[in-house]
């Protein structure tokens, strides 16, 4: 087990460190920041000398090198674009993206075991065909797609709720949050929709599937046969067994729905990390690029490494195949 | 009893709608957000204009472009010394937080304005000295004699010297350091509306400031702005539509006539002071992204006149601009001092003859090459590209469009990478000399930095140089026309148009559209 969680953390490192070389010399490609950070009365001599201050004029492998050294010591540079450390700036924008990402994760998971029971039991009713249909959209429209039309809806034609922002937001302590306040409340529903309807449709499918798959077997129709109630057979019995593989996707899905909140928040102009993305890349703000990218990478890799490391501990055939391996080499 | 209960009621309606006028917020939005609220850290549009609400220059402009009084009352030029303007300023002037403003405050402004961090420094490049002569005059001593001085400083803002020294905001920028600079977060300036709470990107609250010098003078009716970026279009005009914004910028060309014709909002607009065109490389010897070797089909003057002829503006103006653009003969807003009607006469478009002059330069077969353009900078940058990519096939011209993000974009001109490329320029300084000094003189490290042409010609130079110091105004003008003259003629620039300003707004705001995009709060009223 200790060899193993060695071993993956390694690999890890190795992982991340690839990930920022990768993203280094492809900041290149972004374009020059000096030419957003002067005005266009600028001189040659003011880039020069601007380019010299930041290192721009280093070769990449260098610039990747004092990044990593400065991320070492938790100093991740001065963004171009706003002059403030990136950390700071990272530090404010990080509750609005994980109260999204949360309120967004729930959403799906609630609303995807429930649609996914109901339509694995109502097999072919009306609603859940209905239900099943819809959740087509889902998939297949794209995500800014679904949130220019939830504003139009909801926003413009029906005034419910607001089209943009966060809304009021309170502060605890670094924590900006805005489930205090009605305005707050309000302003997540139509991003958290927008953001979690793929997920959503995603494990609600997979609910429905594994629920009719456990439906097929034995020991739910002797449970029908004992004469138990639909009720308990459907959640104690049949549910139970559904949720294994759901666990897993969902947890991989977490990290894609905090990675990928970039497009749902360009969108709502919701204020958190993937809007500052945005921002960044249209800027060549390259620190908080490499900062954020460094952060996303650290965030999927630690997800998979718990999920391999879960999985080794619940499933022993994982652990003997390891053990072969290790004795071939 | 009747009557009694009318009375109540028309007191009651009263004191409701003297509520409504004591208390009038504005949420206001654009695409971008302002970069930092430190005045002299970028030099950039909507850092400037959210800049305006809250700091003062000396002088600025109105609402129409015309240049009036703000922190300073009277300005000239010295009587004993050419090189130097004397500047009256504004006594009984406050600060947001209380402290007086003096001739300290503008001398350590301009000064830190002109420190080597700072991004308003080449407006200030003339200047040698800044001084204080008494309490309320200071001088501007410049290098020679410069009759523009005073345009060079609308946009460069006066700080509180004891506020920027008490809260370490003296330097402008560190990006070294790695430290924030107190004054990108907070700010104290002698503005209208000062500062209540910033989130970046996210929301700015201004709240209307009751010492302000000019009670009485403007409308003030605003007492509180909300200023928040939408980067996405079309949440954005949703965002108006729902009535959750009251006042927009960057409003879409295609979305003009939904908000036009929505109940309760309206739609301004006015010319811009930016003017779009093609630049093209007309001094190496020959072409990198061409397909002819060793000749450079650009240096032939007549190629350039029969590009000019075959750019039908008219169609650009009403197809990819819907109208929302005026067609341009010259590469100057109509702003600028040296604008004549003459000179931005729209070239014809004929076909015919531009294929005739084609074939008398040697290329009546045509030749290819590459056309850059930026494709997040100006309205409709791609689309206008395009269209110019078929209007040029007309004549022979095969272009490659190669459209890119500005960051991308903008560099390809500064190293001279671009053979033919597309830039926009709006002229701060409401003077023909800005655009030479950048656009027309030879390119080097003093003039000429956005000359990606390659045009270069000794004579112009040498005007574009006297322009400076000439301080007799009647022959500074006759310069600049026989300047323009020859750009004209040797068609230096293709001009495409001038870009048109509409801003979106409910029906109450009574406001004109402000030529540079800076739209000031002080002035708006209602209905």
């Amino acid at each position: 087990m200790l060899a193993f969680s060695i071993r993956r953390i390694f690999q890890a490192i190795v992982v991340l460190a690839v990930v920022g070389l990768v993203a280094f010399s492809m900041f290149r490609f972004v374009g020059d920041p000096i030419d957003n950070m002067l005005g266009q009365e600028r001189t040659d001599a003011d880039i020069v000398r601007l380019r010299t201050q930041l290192g721009l004029d280093l070769p990449f492998p260098i610039q990747y090198l004092k990044f990593l050294q400065g991320a070492a010591q938790g100093n991740f540079g001065v963004s171009y674009r706003q002059g403030r450390p990136v950390a700071d700036i990272i530090v404010e924008r990080a509750p609005a993206t994980l109260e999204l990402a949360a309120v967004s994760v729930i959403f799906a998971i609630v609303g995807g075991i429930v649609f996914g029971i109901f339509t694995a039991i109502q097999r072919d009713g009306f609603i859940a065909n209905a239900i099943m249909t819809s959740s087509l959209i889902g998939v297949s429209l794209p995500t800014f797609l679904i949130g220019i039309l939830l504003i139009y809806l909801f926003a413009v034609e029906l005034s419910w709720l607001p089209s943009f922002g966060r809304g009021e937001v309170v502060k605890i302590g670094w924590w900006s949050t805005g489930f205090l306040t009605v305005s707050g409340l309000k302003a997540i529903i139509l991003p958290s929709i927008t953001l979690g309807l793929y997920q959503m449709t995603l494990i609600m499918r997979l609910v429905r599937s594994e629920m009719l798959e456990v439906l097929r077997q034995d020991y739910i129709r002797f449970a029908f046969a004992r004469g138990l109630s639909d009720r308990s057979i459907h959640f104690k019995h049949a549910l139970k067994n559904t949720l294994v593989p759901v666990i897993t996707v969902t947890g991989l899905q977490i990290g894609a729905i905090i990675a990928f909140a970039i497009i749902t928040e360009t969108v709502f102009q919701w204020p958190g990390v993937g809007l500052l993305f945005i921002n960044a890349i249209q800027f060549v703000d390259i620190p908080v690029m490499a900062t954020y990218l460094l952060l996303v990478s650290v965030m999927f890799v630690v997800i998979n490494l718990v999920v391999d490391l879960l999985y080794y501990a619940v499933d022993p055939r994982l652990r003997s195949d390891g053990a072969v391996k290790a004795g071939h080499q | 009893m009747m009557k009694k209960r009318l009375c109540v009621l028309a007191t009651a309606m009263m004191v409701g709608m003297s509520g409504i006028a004591a208390a009038k917020t504005l949420n206001w939005a654009r695409s971008g957000d302002s970069l930092t609220m430190d005045p002299h850290a970028q030099n950039e549009g909507p850092t400037h204009t959210l800049n305006h609400q809250i700091y003062e220059p000396l002088v600025l402009r109105d609402s129409k472009g015309i240049i009036e009084a703000g922190l300073a009352t009277e300005w000239a030029p010295s009587a004993s010394n050419p090189n130097v303007w004397v500047f009256k300023l504004r006594q009984g002037v406050k600060f947001h937080n209380g402290a007086a403003f003096d001739s300290e405050d503008v001398v350590f402004s301009l000064k830190r304005a002109m420190s080597v961090n700072s991004d308003m420094k080449e407006l200030l490049s003339s200047v040698k000295e800044v001084r204080a002569v008494g309490k309320y005059t200071i001088e501007i001593e410049t290098e020679g004699p410069n009759p523009i001085m005073v345009n060079n400083l609308t946009n460069m803002f006066i700080m509180d010297k004891g506020w920027a020294e008490a809260n370490n905001a003296v330097d402008v920028q560190d990006f070294e350091g790695g430290e924030e600079t107190f004054s990108s977060r907070n700010a104290n300036g002698t503005g209208a509306y000062k500062l209540i709470s910033r989130e970046p990107d996210a929301k700015t609250v201004l709240e209307k400031f009751d010492g302000y010098w000019g009670k009485g003078q403007f409308p003030l009716e605003v007492t509180k702005v909300v200023y928040t970026p939408i980067q996405n279009a079309a949440t954005r005009v949703a965002a108006l539509l729902s009535g959750e914004v009251h006042f927009m910028q960057d409003l879409p060309v295609q979305d003009l006539a939904r908000v036009a014709n929505k109940s309760g909002l309206k739609v301004e607009k006015a010319p811009q002071n930016r003017v779009i065109f093609f630049g093209l490389n007309q001094g190496d010897a020959d072409l990198k992204s061409d397909n002819v070797s060793g000749k450079n089909p650009f240096a032939d003057k007549r190629v350039r006149q029969a590009m000019n002829m075959a750019i039908n503006r008219a169609a650009i103006q009403k197809i990819v601009m819907r109208d929302q653009s005026i067609p341009a003969g010259v590469a100057m807003p109509p702003f600028v001092n040296g604008w004549t009607e003459a000179l931005d006469a729209v070239p014809a478009n004929d076909i015919k003859k531009a294929k005739t002059l084609m074939d008398q330069a040697g290329y009546g077969n045509g030749f290819s090459v590459t056309l850059n353009c930026p494709n997040d900078r100006y309205i409709n940058d791609e689309a206008i590209c395009q269209a110019a990519v078929g209007m040029m096939a007309k004549i022979g011209i095969k272009v490659n469009l190669d459209a890119k993000p500005k960051a991308q974009h903008f560099p390809l001109i500064n190293t001279l990478a671009t053979d033919f490329y597309m830039l926009g320029w709006g002229v701060p300084t409401f003077d023909s000399e800005y655009i030479f000094n950048y656009l027309v003189h030879t390119k080097g490290p003093k003039f000429g930095s956005w000359n990606g042409t390659r045009f270069s010609n000794t004579d112009v130079d040498a005007k574009i140089q006297s322009l400076a110091a000439e301080t007799n105004l009647k022959k500074r003008n006759a310069t600049i026309a026989e300047i323009w003259e020859v750009v004209q003629e040797e068609v230096v620039y293709l001009p495409i148009h001038h870009q048109v300003l509409n801003w979106g707004m409910t029906e109450d705001i009574q406001t004109i559209v402000q030529p540079e995009d800076q739209p000031k709060i002080k002035y708006f009223s209602y209905k």
